[in-house]
């Protein structure tokens, strides 16, 4: 049966070339622009180098200080102090990793000035993280206990400071901001869109310029804590607030008197998604019905246009649909029919989009645009991209078979 | 086998009703083979799409083998359809898209029969009514005569009881009408109860029984 339907698609398809060109068209590029979204969006949340262990980690990037009245608020990221007393000492966490986010610097070969980011780790950065090292090994313990000025370089950092030549640069100085690094190890990068994890130089915490011992609750610090499994997170993150709420309020912070304090461990999505609205209450909502609507929209106005033509391609085919209702097809086994013609040629055009995005995604990785982007059809998104083809077909499947189904087998034999 | 009683069928529209037919009472019996002729427009192809459960009357009852259908669902009339019944129409209706091999197994489709057995059947069909070389051709490369033929085959591949036929030599020449009308008296030699609409006085002349109607209503 299923065979008989794909056979009659494919041969309808044929039938009207440039109707079939227009279908075809609207469909792929419907579903490119579906999946590069896609992609994207896996690449900005997914578990992807270097932050392979994202879906059993917890990121903590921001406090915020309220008065009573939540009328005004101090938000920004926390001191190496505070998260060392809050977030390291976590019993059920893995793992715990304080970091700065980037900060500018600059670097001279010769007169050739160099902008670079920089970021202060401690040595859990390369447990919880799984860098690549293409040379050498991560700074440790010992190297931070010794305020050795050490420094983790990208590939990328390495080609600009060193040149493109292929031997070793362990132990070769690097000076920044006029202060001399040994280099310790040279590591893939990550993409500027994973902010915990790029940067070009990583120094450990010790290094100058830190302020690692800075007193008081705020600073330039974050944290990752990484659970044992996934299923542990919510044990961490209860953890992590029973330590949050031992802090007393209300307090003052440079000059701003605060009684209340919120410090969030989430997972990435919802962290990045609380820091983008400000923490709001409701943001989920709001940020997850602003994407479904651009997700109907992307999907509901090509549907709307493959509906009409569907309905004329069907109405077409009423001679059809009397001879098998005639012959013994009952209304669902004949909507059943159009809607599979109609996902099969979704499908088609899905086939088409997933190449296209293949293309489009290559550009897009090699083009520079986003440094060490790697953007990929993995599983999820191919699975995603295969049920959006589907939402899609049976969208501007259905009415055209309803339609159909309405018509009477004697009118139909006659037309 | 068909019982009509008190068959009456109204077309309306926005400002008209035509009586397509009137007070039809007919009683069909198994093995029969009937034709119904009358001048254009006076019912017969309603009456025929009645009695093959592709449309309702107005009023009245059909009785299938004894069930009045008028209760049935739109998936019960289908597998009565489906099981009992084979259509041949004046113009063939055949899926242009589909091989004839694949035109044939149509009704088998709805059986739920297996992809290789529904084949054997949808031969062995066309080679009754002698088509099996041209298994594999399209309808376009078919003559009206090999048409009709294939849509035979289609009728009978499913070994209904009833062959409904709606002028099945119409759009044929005389020598093509009498070969299918050969075939069509072979069926019924076989069992198959045949109602046939024509409008050609010797093909109603080999059948058991004459129909006649007029204006909707039956005058013989």
């Amino acid at each position: 049966m299923l065979t008989n339907y794909i056979k009659i698609a494919w041969k309808v398809l044929l039938r009207h070339p440039f109707y079939t060109f227009i279908t075809l068209f609207g469909i792929s590029l419907t579903l490119t622009v579906l999946m590069v979204l896609t992609s994207f969006l896996d690449h900005l949340f997914g578990s992807h180098y270097p932050e392979t262990k994202r879906d059993r980690s917890l990121y903590v990037m921001q406090m915020m200080q309220m008065d009573s009245g939540r009328t005004s608020r101090n938000s920004g990221p926390m001191s190496f102090r505070f998260l060392t007393e809050y977030a390291k000492s976590l019993k059920t966490a893995e793992r715990v990793t304080i970091c700065t986010f980037v900060n500018s610097s600059n670097a001279y070969v010769g007169s050739q000035k160099i902008k670079l980011n920089t970021k202060f780790t401690d040595a859990d950065f390369w447990e919880v993280t799984d860098f690549e090292f293409l040379e050498g090994k991560p700074y440790n313990e010992q190297n931070i206990a010794n305020s050795d000025q050490v420094v983790v370089i990208t590939d990328d950092f390495k080609k600009h400071y060193f040149g493109n030549g292929t031997e070793s640069v362990i132990g070769k100085d690097v000076e920044i901001e006029n202060i001399h690094y040994r280099v310790i190890g040279v590591v893939k990068g990550s993409p500027v869109t994973r902010p915990f994890t790029y940067s070009d130089v990583f120094y450990p915490y010790t290094a100058p310029k830190s302020n690692y011992q800075r007193a008081g609750m705020r600073g330039g610090y974050v944290a990752i804590l990484l659970a044992k499994k996934q299923s542990d997170l919510k044990t961490v993150q209860d953890e992590f607030q029973s330590h949050i709420a031992r802090i007393p309020l209300p307090g003052v912070q440079e000059g701003f008197k605060y009684a209340i304090l919120e410090v969030k461990s989430e997972p990435y999505l919802e962290n990045f998604i609380g820091t983008l609205m400000d923490g709001n209450k409701g943001i989920k909502t709001v940020f997850f019905g602003i994407i479904a609507f651009i997700m109907l929209m992307l999907m509901g106005l090509p549907a709307i246009n493959l509906v009409n033509v569907n309905v004329s391609r069907i109405m077409e085919r009423a001679s059809e649909i009397g001879i098998r209702k005639a012959f013994g097809a009952p209304v669902r086994t004949l909507m059943w029919q159009f809607i599979i013609e109609n996902i099969f040629i979704t499908f088609l055009g899905g086939g088409i989009a997933l190449v296209l995005t293949l293309i489009i995604i290559q550009l897009i990785n090699n083009s520079g645009m986003i440094a060490y982007a790697d953007l990929t059809i993995n599983v999820n998104v191919f699975l995603i991209s295969l049920l959006v083809c589907l939402v899609f077909g049976l969208l501007s499947g259905v009415l055209p078979a309803l339609r159909m189904s309405k018509l009477k087998i004697a009118e139909a034999l006659k037309s | 086998m068909i019982n009509l009683t008190n068959i009456e069928k109204v077309y309306r529209t926005s400002s008209i009703e035509t009586l397509a037919l009137n007070n039809i009472n007919l009683n069909i019996r198994k093995g029969e083979f009937v034709s119904i002729m009358g001048p254009s427009g006076c019912g017969k192809s309603t009456l025929l799409n009645i009695m093959g459960l592709l449309d309702e009357p107005s009023k009245g009852t059909v009785e299938l083998d004894g069930q009045r259908v008028s209760t049935y669902r739109d998936k019960e009339l289908a597998r009565l359809r489906n099981e009992k019944i084979g259509f041949i129409f004046q113009s063939f209706h055949l899926i242009n898209d589909l091989s004839v091999v694949d035109n044939v197994e149509i009704p088998l489709l709805y059986r739920s029969a297996n992809g290789k057995p529904r084949q054997t059947y949808a031969k062995e069909a066309l080679e009754k009514v002698g088509l099996s070389n041209r298994i594999k051709h399209f309808p376009k490369q078919l003559s009206g005569g090999q048409k009709q033929r294939v849509a035979i085959a289609r009728a009978i591949v499913g070994k209904p009881e009833i062959i409904l036929a709606d002028e099945p030599t119409g759009n044929l020449d005389s020598a093509m009408g009498n070969e299918i009308m050969n075939i069509l008296q072979t069926l019924n030699n076989e069992g198959a109860t045949i109602i046939m609409v024509t409008h050609d006085e010797n093909m109603a002349k080999r059948t058991h029984r004459l129909i006649r109607l007029f204006d909707g209503t039956q005058v013989q």
